[in-house]
């Protein structure tokens, strides 16, 4: 006796097969009533018993709809045949291989009406060329570039650069220890349990700053120096620090925690409604 | 002449000026454009200037969205329909032959054509390709129905089927050439 497992697959292969064979009918333009289609939905109506995973059960469900596909087919292979325009294509291959190129033709200039169509220049559409030809500028006019002020090249001081944003007056890495250890004395003074609220932590007099602060807070967090505690159901997010900087690259999988730092967030925050 | 017939006589023009001078990448006018240009009796319009056309064996031509010839148009299926000015009458070999046909490619066409409607308006490439190899050499047959592809006889999908296109259902009667073809 057949096996449950058997029987499965032997299932799986034979709704496979239906499919390929209802897709190529519809693809190839054959005569639907060729298939058998009592024949096929019994082998379905049959082996629908066996399914149990959701991937069988969208198997057969494809299959039902291919089978209603091929049903469609069959009736707009009836309605073509009772139209006039109905031919069976054998006979017509058969008349269209033995007949000539020149009877061909001359039977089907019989039924070609071509378009009849014109392109031409009009006196009006050459009168509004030549307005549009005088109106138009010369090139050298046109593509005339814009007048560029002249600057006299120099060296740039440190404290230029300083100013342009382009240079920082520490080094990051100084930075990033400077704000650890503000995010230490914070945690000390104003927190509870080794950590601090993340906004009132970040959050600072003016909304630019606050991004700055959220900026750093999340290379802190990145490299070790602290980590973020959530609770969502409380929505409260904690800054929590180490004493040591801890490297988890490599050896925990490493999430990305996105936090908004709107300029609405920041608002209710500074009116205390934020927590 | 009457007010009526100098009306009318100024829509005509119009009408003529815009089936007979392509606008678009494709000839032909839609008719919500007629409509537009015309006013709301431009069905009339276009029933005088095909009467008037008879004499000159043109015809106005119209092409509804449904691919089938409709015998009583409502107004809204004529606005999505597109009008063309075909010839009413046949051409000779010769005349086909003066618009830049030849004939074999021209005979080709008409296989293609009639294969497509005997497979229900879709068939695949390769089959035509096999009808038309019979006749025609190997390395045309190709660049054949690459052609009638890019003048709007034929279209095809990413399966490599062809179809009818827009040309086809504005140029060929359909009917006429397959009767004509199973009489021979």
């Amino acid at each position: 006796m057949q096996s449950k497992r058997g029987r499965v697959k032997i299932g799986r292969e034979k709704l496979q097969r239906i499919i390929e064979m209802c897709r190529s009918v519809e693809e190839r333009s054959l005569d639907p009533f060729l298939i058998n289609f009592e024949e096929l939905i019994s082998t379905v109506r049959e082996y629908f018993p066996e399914w149990k995973l959701p991937e069988d059960l969208c198997l057969d469900a494809e299959t039902i709809h291919r089978l209603a596909s091929l049903i469609k087919l069959q009736s707009e292979w009836v309605k073509h045949r009772s139209t006039s325009l109905y031919t069976d294509p054998f006979l017509l291959e058969e008349k269209l291989t033995r007949i000539g190129k020149e009877e061909i033709l001359e039977t089907f200039l019989n039924a070609w009406h071509p378009i009849v169509e014109l392109e031409q220049i009009s006196l009006h559409s050459l009168a509004e060329s030549l307005r549009y030809w005088e109106s138009l500028l010369p090139l050298k006019e046109r593509w005339k570039g814009f007048p560029l002020a002249e600057v006299e090249t120099g060296p740039a001081t440190r404290e230029e650069l300083i100013r342009q944003r382009i240079l920082r007056d520490k080094a990051f890495s100084e930075e990033l220890e400077n704000f650890w250890q503000e995010l230490k004395n914070q945690v000390k003074e104003k927190g509870e349990n080794v950590k601090i609220r993340y906004w009132d932590f970040v959050g600072a007099e003016s909304y630019e700053e606050t991004v700055q602060r959220a900026f750093m807070t999340s290379f802190l967090v990145t490299y070790g120096y602290a980590t973020l505690e959530i609770h969502p159901l409380e929505e409260e997010i904690f800054i929590k620090s180490y004493e040591k900087p801890t490297t988890k690259i490599g050896k925990e999988q490493l999430v990305s925690i996105p936090i908004a730092v709107s300029a609405e967030d920041w608002m209710k925050w500074k009116k205390g409604e934020l927590k | 002449m009457s007010k009526r017939k100098a009306y009318y006589a100024s829509k005509i023009k119009r009408a003529i000026h815009l089936l007979f001078y392509r606008r678009h990448i494709k000839p032909g006018v839609k008719g919500w454009e007629l409509r537009k240009a015309l006013g709301s009796d431009y069905p009339k319009v276009l029933k005088i200037l095909d009467d008037y056309l008879k004499a000159l064996d043109l015809q106005v031509k119209t092409v509804f969205e449904e691919e089938k010839q409709v015998e009583k148009p409502t107004l809204e299926q004529l606005d999505k329909a597109r009008f063309y000015i075909t010839l009413r009458g046949e051409l000779t070999p010769k005349e086909a032959k003066m618009i830049g046909w030849r004939i074999d490619d021209l005979a080709g066409l008409a296989i293609a054509i009639a294969y497509i409607i005997s497979k229900k308006g879709k068939s695949p490439r390769k089959e035509v390709e096999e009808l038309l190899r019979d006749k025609l050499p190997g390395w045309k047959v190709g660049l054949n129905i690459d052609r009638y592809i890019r003048y709007g006889y034929l279209t095809q999908d990413e399966n490599e089927q062809l179809y009818l296109d827009w040309r086809t259902r504005a140029e060929v009667d359909q009917k006429a050439l397959i009767e004509l073809l199973l009489s021979k």
